[in-house]
């Protein structure tokens, strides 16, 4: 695979504090990465080093081959760029805002037209293009961000925090288009849902005080997760005493009680590495108890991401 | 330089896009007349020039200049939007010249629209025309320096009313540096070197050299090299500060 974004040693120091450090990464094309942290984790940072908008205290990106430090009018030219909170002239319409940044970037008369229709279509924006930028919705705003981003064509997408402040349709949609674009390009998304990096990312990196604690695809990522295989068993009768019988079957750590939306379960946690469903299931069985439900869970994004971020803490 | 020419339609089109072009305007007009007129006794002269026009240039543009340049930079601070403009495949020099020549030609435009000031000298007697457009150009030329030290100092902060009076004071010390309050201050003790200097930096001695008909290259040269250091410690600023 071609790596469109390869980031090496980036480091940020900001006086005393080292706000990125030492990150070392590389996206290919058809890569969706979601950078995920905490708020300050470092995030943010990175994408702007790697968008040549910060210079970075040591390391550096390349895009597509360009050094953003030392090419970086060219290496910009490939990048669509969505900063933090998808800022705008607030004076200008969207359809002002999209021909400056088509013109910008080298597009002009029939060419820079079919784009912006394009990128206004991508990103339905069709009903607000005559108004000004500032009276638009939070979810319109970060729409034209988007649209600015993706209206060159570039390789490689940076969007920070794509679908913050949107409503869930929206970030369903959002979700849909960064799926459509994928194959095509290297995306890098920053985003503190989790399950936002299920739904569209191919890799996660967990970044928390400035350092990459884990690089691996979601599906992993969770593996990790204590209750990664673990059963949830919810019982029609909550007056029957499961608990004895499920921690005497082999392979079997614990038994834990949750309670939840979905009501209350027990919730059987394998040894490391094993699978226990077909135990758990052939006891439900033979001792003919009344199930409500039965599942394996794959184990939450959620406490991965909380065990691994607090320890570094 | 295509880059430079899009940024600048974009700026330019700003001023018009808010209340602040057309309030400008018409603030600068009403000034420029009502200081000519009333202080700089325009008729009862009797003599045909645009000299009390033009003599309150620097003040005029002390207070007015400071509330075109503040928007510049601090504006794209404060609004996040500069990260979107700085990640645009430009180049530093071309943003800053884009947005400064911008604002430039704005001042430009209200200058312009003094030309009935000029008409009527022209009707009610024979003016040196040649002494005026030097004037112009003097006038334009030093509109231009205090913009360039606005845009530098509106770099500095994401507070547009901090670009202001910073900008009005550092415009303020340039101005009257060479004033007679100041060098009869100082004059009979401070150094006669210092004088010299403090008078060349202002730029009341080179405006006022220029509307009286004396013509120097050096004049002119003042305020474009005051304009090319600014814009260069604009750019240096710019890269400074951005991510603050």
């Amino acid at each position: 695979m071609e790596a469109k974004i390869e980031v090496q040693h980036l480091t940020k120091r900001f006086g005393p504090v080292t706000a990125v450090d030492d990150v070392t990464f590389s996206v290919g094309r058809g890569e969706v990465l979601g950078f995920l942290g905490p708020n300050g984790a470092g995030k943010s940072t990175t994408m702007k080093m790697i968008t040549g908008f910060l210079a970075p205290t040591r390391g550096t990106a390349s895009i597509c081959g360009l050094d953003i430090i030392a090419r970086p009018i060219e290496a910009k030219r490939h990048i669509g760029y969505l900063p933090e909170g998808a800022p705008a002239y607030p004076d200008m319409t969207p359809s002002g805002f999209l021909s400056f940044v088509a013109r910008i970037r080298g597009f002009d008369g029939a060419e820079a037209k079919k784009r912006i229709g394009l990128a206004v279509e991508r990103t339905t924006l069709g009903t607000v293009l005559d108004q000004p930028i500032e009276t638009l919705s939070k979810g319109f705003k970060r729409r034209v961000g988007l649209a600015q981003a993706l209206l060159h064509d570039p390789e490689v997408l940076i969007l920070d925090e794509p679908t913050d402040g949107l409503d869930p349709n929206q970030k369903h949609e959002v979700r849909n288009l960064i799926g459509v674009l994928a194959p095509e390009k290297a995306i890098v998304i920053s985003t503190h849902i989790l399950e936002e990096v299920d739904a569209v990312c191919s890799r996660a990196i967990v970044i928390a005080g400035g350092k990459v604690l884990i690089d691996d695809t979601p599906g992993k990522f969770a593996a990790r997760s204590r209750h990664h295989n673990s059963v949830r068993l919810m019982l029609a009768d909550p007056a029957i005493d499961a608990r004895t019988a499920l921690l005497r079957l082999p392979g079997v750590a614990s038994v834990e009680t949750v309670e939840d939306g979905e009501g209350k379960a027990l919730l059987v946690v394998p040894q490391e590495g094993r699978s226990i469903i077909a135990e758990v299931t052939d006891l439900v069985r033979t001792a003919g108890w009344p199930v409500a439900a039965l599942r394996v869970e794959r184990g939450k994004l959620d406490d991965v991401f909380r065990d691994i971020t607090m320890k570094a803490a | 330089m295509r880059s430079t020419l899009i940024i600048f339609r974009r700026e330019l089109a700003s001023y018009f896009a808010t209340p602040l072009a057309y309030i400008f305007i018409v603030i600068f007009l009403v000034m420029a007349g009502t200081f000519a007129f009333f202080i700089g006794n325009f008729f009862g002269r009797g003599q045909a020039d645009l000299q009390p026009f033009f003599q309150f240039h620097p003040w005029l543009y002390l207070v007015l200049i400071p509330a075109l340049s503040m928007r510049l930079w601090a504006e794209e601070r404060k609004s996040g939007t500069i990260e979107l403009f700085l990640t645009l495949p430009i180049s530093m020099t071309e943003a800053v010249l884009g947005k400064f020549l911008a604002a430039w030609a704005f001042a430009g435009i209200a200058l312009i629209l003094t030309f009935p000031f000029w008409i009527t000298v022209n009707i009610l007697g024979s003016p040196d025309n040649g002494v005026i457009v030097a004037s112009y150009i003097g006038s334009f030329l030093m509109a231009g320096a205090y913009l360039a030290i606005g845009g530098a100092l509106s770099a500095l902060t994401k507070s547009q009313i901090i670009a202001f009076v910073v900008t009005a004071a550092v415009c303020f010390f340039f101005t009257v540096s060479g004033s007679s309050i100041v060098l009869s201050f100082l004059n009979g003790w401070a150094p006669a070197g210092l004088m010299a200097n403090l008078a060349f930096f202002s730029f009341l001695t080179h405006f006022n050299a220029i509307i009286r008909g004396v013509i120097d290259l050096r004049d002119l040269v003042f305020f474009i090299s005051v304009m090319a250091l600014c814009l260069f410690a604009n750019a240096i600023l710019v890269d400074l500060k951005k991510a603050d």
